[in-house]
C-alpha cells in the first residue's frame, strides 16, 4: 500500500500537481544534444538544475552523461548571466574541447530574460569561440511544455544552426525522430539500411549512451550525428518526421528555412505505424521493400497470430510521452487489446488529444497536460482495473498496490535494463515489445493458475 | 599501514593539473587543493572550501534545494511537501535518494511515495504564484489532511518575489490544526547543497522542533540522532543496535522520522551528530536553546560504532548501561572480525579515492582501512573548512556574499524550557578528562601525509587522477560512476550504496566488506579487455589454403 493516501473518487483539482507524469525541458534538449557528435551539453542557470539533469539521464541510461553548468549563484541570478556565460565558453573549451557548446535555458535564466543570443555573439566577437567550433542555444524554459517539448525545441535549434541549403540538392532522405531510446534510433537506421536508403537522421543517441566498454571513458563517444552531415541535411531531398510532438517544429522549420519537404508521420511502434513508415521511405526512394524487412514483418504477425489469445480483449492503461503514447496505443489496437487511459503531461495538445480518442474511440479516457499526473491515473486505474500498465519506472508504486503487470517503456526507467539496447520501433522492436507483454500475461496466468490449469504449453 | 604516494608524485600532479586552467581559476583550484600534513598537534594545512564552482566546470554538485528538500526534509515520512516552482525541481527530487521509510502500521501516513509540485506556468511566472500555491496547499490539506506542511522554493519562485512564508502563514491561519511552513531554499542560493542544509536546520528549528512539550518514547536514555538519513536502512540498523544497548532512540533527523518525533525532539538528553556537515546548525542551537549537549559519533565501520555506542554509553554514567554496552559490541564483533579478516586477506593494501557529500568520504575511509584499504585522496562536494580541518577553525572562517545571504539564527536559551543536561561544572570536568563535547575534528587530521584533499573535485580532476593513481577503487555519486566504470575501475556510490544496504552499524559493516570484496575481486571488471587487445599483433595471417 504505498501509494495508500490515493482515494478512488476523483476531485478536481486546479493548482497541485501530485507524482507528475512528465518532467522539465532541459534534461529533454540534453539528451537531443547528446545526439550529435562531439557535443557538450550546456545548461545556463544554477548548477542544481544541471545535477538533477545528468542525474536522471545518467540513472536512465547508466551511462556517463556529460554536460557543464553556468553554476549561477545569487549575483548573477540578480545582475544576469552573461559573464557566467561569457566564463563557461572559455574555461569549456580550454577543458573538454568539444566541437559544439549545446546551450539550454533553465527556468532561473529565462526568468532573468539573459540574451542569449547577443552572449554568444559577444563571445565570437571576443574571440572566445576557436575556429570551426560552434556555440549554440535552445531556449527551454520549464513552466512551459515537458522534456519532451525541450528535446523539440533543441532539435529546431539545431536545425536551425546547422542545416543549410545551397540550392543543389543530394539524395538523402532526412530522418528527424521524436524523444526515443538508442536501440530504436538504431532500429529506425537498420530499416533505412535494409532499404538501401541513403539518410541523414539525427539526433542520433546510439552509441553514444549506449555505448560499449572498452577500457577507456570516451568523453565524446563515437555516436552521434556529425555536424558535416546535418549540414547536409539542407539540401536533402526530403525529410522525414517520425513523431509529431517531439519532431514538428525542426520539421516545419527545415521545410521553411531549407525548403525540403517533409512527410510527418508517426513514430514506427508496432505493425500498423513501421508499415507507414517502410511505405514512405519506399515510395519517396522509389526503391522495392527487400526480402528482409518483410521477414521481420513476417515474424512479428506470426508471433502475434500465434499467442494473439493471451493479449485479445486484455485491458491496458497507458503512461508516457506523447509520440510513444500514440505509437503504443495503436500497437496495443493492433494486437486486440483495449486502452482504458492514456495519460502525459506533456501538454500535447487538443489535436493530439483527438487523434488519440480517435484512434481508439470514446470509451478511453484520455488526458495531457496540466494535472495530467500519476495520481489522476492511479485514481483512473482504480475505478477501471487494467490487465496492464504502460509507463515509467514511477508507475511500478501504482502497479505494486494494484497487483499488475508494468511494461516499462517511458522515461524515465530507473529500475530495469534494456531499454537502450532492445527496440521498440519497427518490426523487430515491434516482436520484442510483443514478447514483453506476452510474458507479462503469461506469467501471470501461471502464477494465478491453479495446479490443475497449469499448463506446459502455451 | 601502507605509505600512500610519494610527496613529489603528489605535488607534482598537483602542479600538473593546475597548468590546464586559465591563470584565474588555477589560482583558486590551487587553495582547493592540498597535500595533506597532519603535525602532532593536528594542525592540517588551511583548505579553501565552500566557495562559487567555477562557471562552465563539470562539477558533482548540486543545488540549495537539493540540500534542503532532498536531503534534509525529504525522509520525513509524515510531513507533506509542496515544491513550488516549475515541475522539474520536484519531479527529480521524488525518491531518488532511497531514504527508507517504516510506518509502524498501514494507517501511518506516509507520503514518502508523492512528489507535490504547483508546476508552475509560463502566466504564473509573470504574475506571480502566490495564488496557486494557496490554491495548492487547500486542495492538499482536502485530499491528505497532513500534520505538517513544508514549502519549498525554488529558483524562478525567489526570482519573482513570491513570499512563499507569508503564504504558509495565511494557510495557517485558515488551517490552524496543520504546521505549515516554507523554506527559502532557492537553488541558486550559496554554493551547493550547503546552503540548503542550514535553510533547512534553522525552520525546523524555529517551526517544528519544540512545538510539542508532552510527547516523550520512554526509556531512561534517550537521546536524538542528527544527520542520518536511512540510507539503504542504516538508521534501522542503528535502532537494532542502540535498543539492545538500552537506550531509546527518540528521533532520527531525517531517516524513518515523524513530524511528532521532531517536534517532541527537545524533549531529550543528547543528541548525536552523524552528518556534521548537514546539521551541525541545529544540534549547536538545541544546545543554546534546550540546553541539550551534543557530540559527534560515527555509527560507519565496526571500531567507529563501537566507540560511538562506548562514548553513548559514558555520556550517561551509568554501569548497567555500560555494562549492556559492552556485551552488545561483543556479541555483534564475532561475526565482524570473521568477515573482516577474510575479506581483509583479498582486499588488503589496494587503494581508493573518495569524493562524496559532506561526511562520508571521512565515514567510509574507517570502513576501508579496517579490510586494509587505504585511501589515498578524498574531498567533499559542498563542506566547509571546519569538515576539513576541525570546528576549531570555525572563527576564522571567513563569511563571504555567498554565505551571508543564509540567515544565522541568534538563539538564546529559552526561559522557561532550557534546563542544561549537565551541569557546567560537570561539564568543563568531563571536558577537562578528554571528554568532547561540540567537537569535530575534521577529515585531515584522520588522513595520512601526502594524500590528496581535493575540495570540489570536477571531472577533469578526476580524470586526471585515475590516470595517474590507478586506485583499485573510486567511491563518489551517481554522475561520477559511469566515467569511472567505463575505464574498468570499480566505483561505489556512497549516496545511493548502489541500492544497497545498510553499510551503518555492524551488520552494515558486514554489508560493506562483502561489497568492497565483490568490487575488487569478481571477474566482471577482468573483461574490459578482449584477449585481442591484450595480446601483441600477429605479424601475418594465417590461411588454410596455403
Ligand atoms: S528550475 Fe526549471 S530547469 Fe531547473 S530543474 Fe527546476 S524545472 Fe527544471
Ligand atoms: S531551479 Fe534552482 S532549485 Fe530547482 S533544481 Fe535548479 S538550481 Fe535547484
Amino acid at each position: 500500500m504505498l501509494l495508500r493516501h490515493t482515494p478512488k473518487e476523483i476531485s478536481e483539482r486546479k493548482a497541485l500537481t501530485i507524482n507528475p507524469a512528465k518532467t522539465c525541458q532541459p534534461v529533454g534538449a540534453m539528451y537531443a544534444a547528446l545526439g550529435i557528435h562531439r557535443c557538450l551539453p550546456h545548461s545556463h542557470g544554477s548548477q542544481g538544475c544541471c545535477a538533477y539533469h545528468r542525474s536522471a539521464l545518467t540513472r536512465h541510461y547508466a551511462e556517463p552523461i556529460m554536460a557543464s553548468t553556468s553554476s549561477f549563484t545569487e549575483g548573477a541570478s540578480v545582475f544576469g548571466g552573461q559573464s557566467n556565460m561569457l566564463e563557461s565558453i572559455q574555461n569549456i573549451f580550454a577543458l573538454y574541447d568539444p566541437d559544439i557548446i549545446a546551450v539550454n535555458t533553465t527556468c532561473l535564466s529565462e526568468v532573468i530574460g539573459d540574451d542569449l543570443k547577443q552572449i554568444i555573439n559577444r563571445a565570437m566577437g571576443d574571440n572566445k569561440i576557436p575556429p570551426g567550433k560552434t556555440v549554440m542555444y535552445a531556449s527551454t524554459p520549464s513552466f512551459k511544455g515537458s522534456h519532451v517539448t525541450g528535446y523539440a525545441n533543441m532539435l529546431s535549434a539545431i536545425v536551425q544552426n546547422f542545416a543549410v541549403a545551397t540550392g543543389t540538392r543530394n539524395d538523402a532522405i532526412t530522418i528527424l525522430p521524436s524523444f526515443i531510446e538508442p536501440s530504436d534510433m538504431s532500429e529506425i537506421k537498420h530499416i533505412a539500411e535494409e532499404m538501401g536508403i541513403k539518410y541523414i537522421m539525427y539526433p542520433d543517441t546510439s552509441d553514444v549512451v549506449n555505448a560499449p566498454m572498452d577500457g577507456k571513458f570516451h568523453m565524446y563517444p563515437k555516436g552521434g550525428t556529425t555536424k558535416e552531415l546535418i549540414r547536409q541535411s539542407g539540401d536533402s531531398r526530403r525529410a522525414i518526421a517520425l513523431g509529431r510532438v517531439g519532431v514538428f517544429p525542426a520539421a516545419q522549420l527545415l521545410d521553411t528555412k531549407c525548403k525540403v519537404k517533409t512527410d510527418i508521420l508517426d513514430l514506427p511502434i508496432g505493425i500498423t505505424a513501421t508499415d507507414t513508415f517502410v511505405d514512405t521511405l519506399r515510395k519517396i526512394a522509389g526503391v522495392t521493400v527487400p526480402e528482409s524487412i518483410n521477414d521481420e514483418r513476417g515474424r512479428l504477425v506470426d508471433v502475434l497470430c500465434d499467442k494473439a489469445q493471451y493479449v485479445y480483449g486484455k485491458k491496458v492503461s497507458l503512461m508516457g510521452d506523447p509520440d510513444t503514447l500514440f505509437g503504443l496505443a495503436q500497437f496495443c489496437k493492433d494486437a486486440g487489446m483495449q486502452v482504458l487511459h492514456v495519460v502525459t503531461g506533456t501538454p500535447a495538445g487538443a489535436k493530439w488529444d483527438r487523434r488519440v480518442k480517435e484512434l481508439l474511440g470514446d470509451g478511453t479516457i484520455v488526458k495531457s497536460g496540466a494535472q495530467a499526473d500519476l495520481f489522476y491515473l492511479h485514481q483512473l486505474m482504480q475505478n477501471d482495473k487494467p490487465d496492464l500498465l504502460f509507463g515509467n519506472t514511477y508507475c511500478k508504486y501504482i502497479a505494486r498496490d494494484m497487483d499488475i503487470p508494468l511494461i516499462r517503456t517511458a522515461f524515465p526507467i530507473y529500475d530495469r535494463m534494456g531499454h537502450s539496447y532492445f527496440p521498440i520501433t519497427g518490426y523487430r522492436g515491434g516482436l520484442h515489445l510483443l514478447i514483453k507483454v506476452l510474458d507479462a500475461f503469461m506469467d501471470r496466468q501461471d502464477r494465478d493458475a491453479p495446479e490443475e490449469k497449469f499448463e506446459l504449453v502455451m | 599501514m601502507l605509505p600512500v604516494q610519494e610527496l613529489s608524485s603528489v605535488e607534482d600532479f598537483k602542479a600538473n593539473i593546475l597548468e590546464a586552467y586559465p591563470p584565474k581559476i588555477a589560482k583558486k583550484r590551487a587553495r582547493q587543493i592540498i597535500v595533506n600534513k597532519v603535525e602532532n598537534t593536528e594542525d592540517v594545512p588551511v583548505i579553501m572550501a565552500n566557495t562559487r564552482t567555477i562557471p562552465g566546470i563539470i562539477t558533482m554538485r548540486g543545488c540549495a534545494y537539493a540540500g534542503c528538500k532532498g536531503v534534509v526534509l525529504g525522509p520525513t515520512r509524515d510531513i507533506l511537501q509542496i515544491t513550488h516552482g516549475p515541475i522539474g525541481c520536484g519531479f527529480y527530487s521524488w525518491l531518488t535518494r532511497r531514504n527508507q521509510t517504516r510506518p509502524t502500521s498501514d494507517q501511518d501516513e506516509n507520503y514518502m511515495t508523492y512528489a507535490m509540485s504547483t508546476d508552475l506556468q509560463e502566466d504564473e511566472i509573470i504574475f506571480g504564484g502566490e495564488k496557486k500555491l494557496r490554491a495548492a496547499v487547500e486542495e492538499a490539506v482536502a485530499l491528505f489532511h497532513p500534520k505538517a506542511i513544508g514549502i519549498f522554493a525554488t529558483c524562478p519562485v525567489g526570482l519573482i518575489g513570491d513570499d512563499v512564508h507569508a503564504v504558509a502563514r495565511a494557510m495557517e491561519e485558515k488551517y490552524p490544526d496543520i504546521n505549515i511552513f516554507a523554506f527559502s531554499c532557492e537553488g541558486y542560493k550559496g554554493v551547493s547543497q550547503s546552503a540548503g542544509h542550514h535553510v533547512a536546520n534553522n525552520k525546523v528549528f524555529t517551526d517544528v522542533v519544540g512545538q510539542d512539550d508532552t510527547f516523550s518514547k520512554p526509556g531512561e536514555f534517550k537521546f536524538n540522532i542528527l544527520g542520518e538519513y536511512n540510507i539503504g536502512g542504516d538508521a534501522f540498523e542503528i535502532e537494532r543496535i542502540v535498543e539492545d544497548c538500552g537506550l531509546t532512540l527518540h528521533s532520527t533527523f531525517s531517516g524513518n522520522s515523524t513530524y511528532q518525533e521532531f517536534s517532541s525532539a527537545h524533549n531529550v538528553d543528547l543528541n548525536v551528530v552523524m552528518c556534521h556537515r548537514s546539521i551541525n546548525y541545529l544540534a549547536e542551537m538545541m544546545d543554546k536553546k534546550y540546553g541539550i549537549p551534543w557530540f559527534k559519533v560515527n555509527f560507519v565501520g565496526a571500531e567507529g560504532t563501537s566507540k560511538s555506542l562506548r562514548k553513548i554509553a559514558q555520556f550517561y554514567q551509568n554501569d548497567d548501561l555500560a555494562k549492556k554496552t559492552e556485551a552488545v559490541i561483543e556479541r555483534e564483533m564475532v561475526e565482524v572480525a570473521k568477515v573482516r579478516d577474510d575479506v581483509k586477506s583479498r582486499c588488503e593494501g589496494k587503494t581508493a579515492v573518495l569524493y562524496v557529500g559532506g561526511s562520508r568520504a571521512h565515514h567510509y575511509q574507517d570502513l576501508l582501512r579496517e579490510i586494509g584499504v587505504v585511501t589515498i585522496s578524498a574531498g567533499y562536494e559542498f563542506a566547509h573548512r571546519d569538515d576539513y580541518e576541525g570546528r576549531k577553525v570555525m572563527p576564522s572562517i571567513t563569511v563571504d556574499a555567498d554565505s551571508r545571504n543564509i540567515e544565522e539564527l541568534s538563539v538564546e536559551a529559552d526561559p522557561a524550557r532550557y534546563k542544561p543536561r549537565i551541569s557546567a561544572e560537570e561539564r568543563a570536568k568531563r571536558e577537562s578528562e578528554g571528554f568532547e563535547f561540540a567537537d569535530y575534528h575534521g577529515m585531515m587530521p584522520d588522513m595520512e601525509d601526502s594524500t590528496l584533499i581535493i575540495d570540489d573535485c570536477n571531472h577533469y580532476e578526476l580524470e586526471e587522477l585515475l590516470d595517474r593513481f590507478h586506485p583499485d577503487l573510486v567511491c563518489a555519486g551517481v554522475k561520477e560512476k559511469y566515467v569511472v566504470q567505463k575505464r574498468g575501475i570499480p566505483m561505489k556510490q556512497l549516496h545511493s550504496y548502489d541500492y544497497m544496504g545498510p553499510f551503518a552499524g555492524y551488520k552494515g559493516a558486514i554489508n560493506f566488506y562483502k561489497e568492497i570484496d565483490r568490487l575488487l575481486n569478481c571477474n566482471a571488471f577482468k573483461f574490459t579487455k578482449a584477449p585481442w587487445d591484450t595480446e601483441p599483433e600477429l605479424s601475418a595471417t594465417y590461411s588454410y589454403n596455403d
